[in-house]
């Protein structure tokens, strides 16, 4: 099938989008003279440039895609994963957490944890860390590979390695310098390119109020449906919602990931990196207009194609509609020649931000933490740049090899994603009681970690989901979900709950650090960032109020 | 600081909004009765003015 035909106009945005992308990194490449400047951007990004990088870092095309058809699949309720599942933690990593990462002056999560714990909690956190950025930048670049050759009729082999050449090429020229300019770039690209497709969908659709004619009543209502799993299309209640999306999911990727926190890192100044999570939290909030709705749109003109057309989305083969689709086939119906190629560099572009935000992450974690500390220590800093870029190269070809690998063996992918998953569920309860209780231990924080991993595999092992099948097999089923959501949702927040309480226990029975060693580490024994000075809309206390005044209306409106 | 990357990005949305503009113009392919590649064309060619203009007016506050 080839649902979109590219004419010469839309080789030539796509083509200036490439020269301009590299121009940025070669623009660059005279200033990377020491490793902190390929990987840490040398600390001197302005805080509304870091900002968009931090939000576009996460704005892979799976994201975009992905949630264009969440929205046809469950309509409006998945901005939950927008208004309860960033955006209060966004806010809460750059007024409250922020101070210790900075004030620190750790170059990267991980070794945030080395200073305040051990070297064990670090080497647990680099090394799972490590591994899952390279998987997840192969697994997206064959998802980007495979859905441009079903659009386009390109080749898929051509696709993973002319956009892998690409993002190397920017990041071994500028460092991350060049991946936060671009992340930019991509932003803007990523907003231009898609807000016509909402325009005129709603144009075409008869705006909100034809809309809310042509789908399911709880497809308009983010909240009324949530009393209990069965009155919404999600198949999760109010509760499990708050704590296992809106708390334990959603802090422990805003707040711990290393691929965000590293453009807050980047920023020039104690109140820059406070403000950054704040300046990607304004667009964040307004994401579901620009991602959602196009794919509530394109449930509503499948379900009653408008003039006697079509329905919009095709079939999937496993029956039901293909709703990874929605995106692309609005493009298509709405896009002639010229536009078509915006749309398609916005695409692109997305997918690029997202990959280059791994591979930078992998660079700094790789380099210092894991090379620098275990591997060859104290050789000069000329050598680590050197291991730096070349790490650019390895993590790029490790990418390349997993996307072939997801061509052929995609269980084993679904697989090590559900494996990170577990990893990723209790990381916060450490950081929450490592930054805010100066009794937390090293050997408390590793075994909360430890145990709570095991609590999420164990938790997956004893419960099932109705109707569904497993990816690994089940010791026994203790308990059914009604949906794949609920399960996940409920096991982060047993895997958090068990990290807490062990991370508490074992600390209580061991010693802990010297009150001087935690000092900018740890809430009480770090001065506070004083904004008294300055102006209202550079204090993060009240920009984060702002924002999640903006983020209750909207919750409200949508009620 | 090296680079302004407002400038950058000014000039890749003006250029693009050029491109839209005329090829909109000499091919009208209208969509739901709108000529949507001039239109668009406009919005990122006053988008990319708009972020030159900044780049340009911190360059010269700066002297």
């Amino acid at each position: 099938m080839r649902a979109v035909h590219v004419e010469l106009i839309d080789i030539l945005i796509i083509a200036l989008y490439g020269v301009v992308v590299l121009g940025i990194g070669f623009a660059l490449r005279g200033r990377m003279q020491n490793s902190g400047e390929f990987l840490l951007a040398g600390r001197h990004i302005p805080a509304w440039t870091a900002g968009l990088a931090f939000l576009s870092a996460n704005l892979g095309a799976q994201e975009m895609i992905g949630m264009a058809a969440s929205g046809a699949k469950y309509g409006i309720l998945t901005s939950h994963f927008y208004w309860v599942g960033a955006i209060p933690a966004m806010v809460f990593v750059g007024v409250f957490m922020m101070p210790f990462y900075y004030g620190s002056r750790a170059r990267s999560v991980p070794e945030y944890l080395k200073l305040r714990f051990d070297e064990k909690t670090r080497a647990f956190n680099a090394l799972t860390f490590a591994v899952m950025t390279v998987f997840s930048s192969g697994i997206s670049m064959y998802a980007m590979g495979a859905l441009l050759s079903l659009l386009l009729g390109w080749n898929i082999h051509a696709c993973i390695i002319v956009s892998a050449v690409v993002v190397l090429a920017y990041i071994a020229l500028g460092g991350l310098t060049s991946a936060i300019y671009n992340e930019v770039l991509q932003f803007f690209l990523i907003v231009f390119g898609f807000a016509p497709v909402v325009y005129l969908g709603l144009r075409e659709i008869g705006g909100w109020e034809g809309l809310k004619a042509r789908v399911p009543e709880t497809f308009v209502h983010s909240w009324t449906g949530m009393a209990r799993p069965d009155t919404n299309p999600l198949g999760v209640e109010w509760f499990g919602l708050l704590m296992g999306l809106g708390f334990v999911l959603s802090f422990g990727y805003w707040c711990t990931d290393f691929l965000v926190v590293q453009r807050a890192m980047a920023a020039d100044s104690m109140n820059a990196a406070r403000r950054t999570p704040l300046i990607a939290a304004v667009p964040k909030m307004l994401f579901p207009f620009l991602v959602i709705v196009p794919g509530i749109i394109a449930l509503g003109l499948t379900l009653h194609p408008a003039g006697g057309a079509a329905p919009l989305l095709p079939q999937a083969p496993s029956g039901g509609y293909d709703y990874n689709m929605a995106l692309p086939m609005m493009m298509s119906r709405y896009y002639p020649a010229g536009l078509l190629g915006l749309g398609l560099t916005a695409l692109l572009a997305s997918f690029m931000s997202g990959m280059a935000g791994n591979v930078t992450a992998f660079n700094t974690v790789w380099t210092y933490d894991l090379y620098q500390s275990y591997l060859v220590r104290g050789a000069s800093d000329s050598h680590y740049l050197y291991v730096g870029r070349l790490t650019t190269v390895v993590g790029t070809l490790i990418s390349v090899a997993t996307a072939y690998a997801a061509m052929r063996f995609n269980n084993i992918m679904d697989m090590l994603q559900l494996v990170f998953s577990f990893v990723n569920a209790p990381l916060f309860a450490t950081f929450l009681l490592g930054m805010f209780w100066r009794r937390t231990t090293g050997h408390g924080a590793f075994s909360g970690l430890v145990s709570g991993t095991l609590a999420a595999a164990g938790h997956y092992e004893l419960t099932g989901v109705a109707g569904g099948g497993s990816l690994l097999g089940k010791i026994a089923v203790l308990h059914v979900y009604p949906s794949d959501m609920a399960q996940n949702f409920w096991g982060a927040i047993w895997a958090w709950t068990v990290c807490f309480v062990v991370t508490i226990l074992v600390s209580l029975a061991s010693s802990p650090k010297p009150q001087e060693d935690l000092k900018g580490l740890v809430f009480g024994l770090t001065p506070k960032p004083s904004d008294a000075a300055l102006a209202w809309y550079q204090r993060p206390a009240i920009l984060g109020i702002l924002v999640l005044l903006g983020t209750a209306a909207l919750n409200l409106v949508f009620w | 600081m090296g680079m302004d990357l407002r400038k950058p990005i000014g000039i890749l949305f003006l250029v693009y909004g050029l491109i839209l503009i005329v090829y909109g113009l000499a091919n009208p392919h209208p969509v739901l009765g709108l000529n949507v590649n001039a239109i668009w064309g406009v919005v990122l060619a006053l988008f990319g003015t708009f972020m030159l203009g900044l780049s340009m007016r911190s360059t010269s506050s700066r002297r």
